[in-house]
């Protein structure tokens, strides 16, 4: 593209370095997969001397099924709340200029920036007050904080890229303001939001120590039985379940990269996923 | 038709994001400052002191705990940022791009939790580097592999940082090259300017921004997560997240005011070395531009 057209050397050693880059990406990846069907591994083993459908069975088992659908609820009405959140806030940012404009970019990025655990821990009695800790709707809450930060800003980058004349054309033909949002707005903004969702859905079902410290252990979501499985070095049942927390968040993201091309902002919320 | 002014129009559409992050994060840092300084919400005694800082920056855990931190945070910001743009710019080079940068969004998507089982699998003791270096005769059993989980310097947590981290500061480094770069390359060899003078000139500056962005979150992300260095470094030294949580959990309540300090100076630090980088990064550009 830019430079001297290489030789056929130089494009070899491009094309071997960029092989070696695929597979170190992979490379990790690998013992997970033979630990999820090891029956046994002996140490100077390349390969498990025996397949097993243990990994399986666990994650079809009751237990982790209740995890599974704990995980999905949580992180469902996580997505749907920072979604409902985030839209007004991002119509504000996106559409509107506004004095303290600067103050409210920065609450909404401090958030992104501070360790999530930091701002939780002086919070957790007042859940315990509330009679909100230990419960789903606490751990729902309280992954707002991480959530909706980003959901606004994602959404308010789109709405500055919304062409104000539409929403004008409906308001003139007579449609209220609620109308005009339900028939205009959200269809033109549907990609943005379908990706919101999405990525606010994996922060969700992903997250680890929030849910640990406001759930107390209580409510049980994947990574949580993930990670009491690595501490108890099962390695098939962790690499099983490793399995399982990991495949619907990479389709999903395949699904998304795919919606929106390559627009690097939207990352930025999988990146901390 | 009612038309409300515009700046309560304003108020009432950032009114609900604006509660969230107000309860919870404004709230949640004046809490940790709070009950860091002998603050009891629940119980109503609040003795004043400054007891829980002087016990916190005394305690050779503590210490040892933000040297491991900063170490982490930033061997790991910096390698990956390093791979990161080298790994884009090799890309563009090579083509592929389409299949390499849905490579790189899977591998964003993976849950740092997964993140941190795959690299235990692969570099403890018995893993699968491990028998690869016996099957080469390059190490004799499992006890003499280099220990580089739950080791002192942090080499596994930096490992996971590196493999989750470079793929998106990859991707973001691919997106801005996208951008019109090339034809300003081309400018600049029309004007006469050789490979390395384009790349010191055009090229790193007009990705500096955004890498820079970027590699700010990673930084951000590294100092902050828990399940990565407690699942693959030690209980001593711990990353700061881990320390705070610890004496967070201790059974002893008078220890928790330590946990809240330790939260709060983890707040400060986070937002301190963001708010520097971003001023460095700046200047930089503005004088290369």
């Amino acid at each position: 593209m830019s430079g001297p057209r290489p030789t056929a050397g130089t494009r070899l050693r491009h094309r071997a370095a960029l092989a070696v880059v695929v597979l170190l990406v992979l490379l990790p990846l690998l013992p997970v997969l033979l630990w999820a069907v090891a029956d046994t591994w002996r140490y100077p083993d390349l390969l498990p001397g025996g397949l097993t459908g243990r990994g399986l069975r666990l994650v079809t088992g009751s237990s982790v099924l209740g995890a599974l659908g704990t995980s999905t609820l949580i992180a469902t009405a996580v997505a749907c709340l920072a979604c409902a959140v985030g839209f007004p806030a991002g119509r504000a940012l996106g559409m509107h200029s506004f004095r303290g404009r600067r103050v409210v970019q920065f609450l909404l990025l401090a958030p992104v920036l501070v360790p999530a655990l930091a701002v939780t821990l002086g919070l957790q009695v007042f859940f315990i007050r509330l009679g909100l800790a230990d419960t789903v709707t606490g751990v729902v809450l309280v992954q707002l904080m991480p959530t909706v930060p980003y959901a606004a800003t994602l959404l308010g980058a789109s709405y500055a890229n919304l062409d104000a004349d539409h929403e004008r054309q409906a308001r003139v033909l007579g449609a209220g303001p609620w109308r005009t949002v339900a028939a205009v707005t959200v269809p033109l903004l549907r990609p943005a939001l379908v990706t919101t969702w999405l990525l606010t859905f994996l922060i969700s079902w992903s997250e680890y120590i929030l849910t640990l410290l406001i759930g107390g252990g209580r409510v049980t979501t994947l990574p949580l039985l993930l990670f009491s499985a690595i501490e108890s070095s099962d390695r098939t049942a962790a690499a099983a379940l490793g399995l399982l927390v990991v495949l619907p968040p990479v389709l999903l993201v395949l699904v998304v990269a795919r919606l929106l091309g390559s627009r690097d902002d939207a990352f930025l919320g999988v990146a901390r996923a | 038709m009612r038309r409300w002014p515009e700046p309560l129009r304003v108020a009432l559409l950032l009114a609900p994001a604006l509660t969230v992050v107000g309860v919870f994060f404004v709230g949640g840092v004046a809490q940790a400052v709070l009950q860091s300084l002998g603050h009891q919400p629940l119980l109503g005694e609040s003795t004043w002191s400054l007891d829980a800082y002087r016990a916190v920056l005394t305690d050779p855990a503590f210490v040892a705990s933000l040297l491991l931190t900063m170490r982490v945070a930033l061997i790991s910001t910096g390698v990956a940022t390093v791979l990161g743009v080298g790994l884009a710019l090799l890309v563009r080079r090579v083509g592929g791009r389409a299949r390499m940068t849905a490579l790189f969004h899977g591998t964003l998507a993976i849950p740092h939790l997964v993140g941190a089982l795959s690299i235990g699998l692969l570099l403890a003791p018995s893993g699968l580097l491990s028998r690869v270096g016996q099957a080469l005769g390059l190490v004799d059993d499992a006890q003499s592999f280099p220990v580089l989980t739950q080791d002192a310097f942090g080499w596994g947590i930096i490992a996971e940082y590196v493999w989750k981290e470079t793929p998106f500061i990859a991707v973001v480094a691919l997106a801005a090259l996208s951008r019109g770069v090339g034809e300003l390359e081309g400018v600049a060899r029309t004007l006469g300017a050789g490979a390395g003078q384009r790349l010191r000139s055009v090229t790193i500056p007009l990705l500096a921004p955004p890498v820079a962005a970027a590699s700010v979150l990673v930084f951000a992300f590294t100092m902050a997560s828990y399940e990565v260095p407690r699942l693959l470094g030690r209980p001593f030294p711990a990353m700061l997240p881990v320390e705070a949580f610890q004496r967070f959990r201790d059974t002893d309540l008078g220890v928790r005011p330590e946990a809240m300090a330790i939260a709060t100076v983890l707040a400060v630090l986070s937002i301190v070395v963001v708010l520097a980088y971003l001023r460095l990064v700046a200047g930089l550009t503005r004088r290369q531009v």
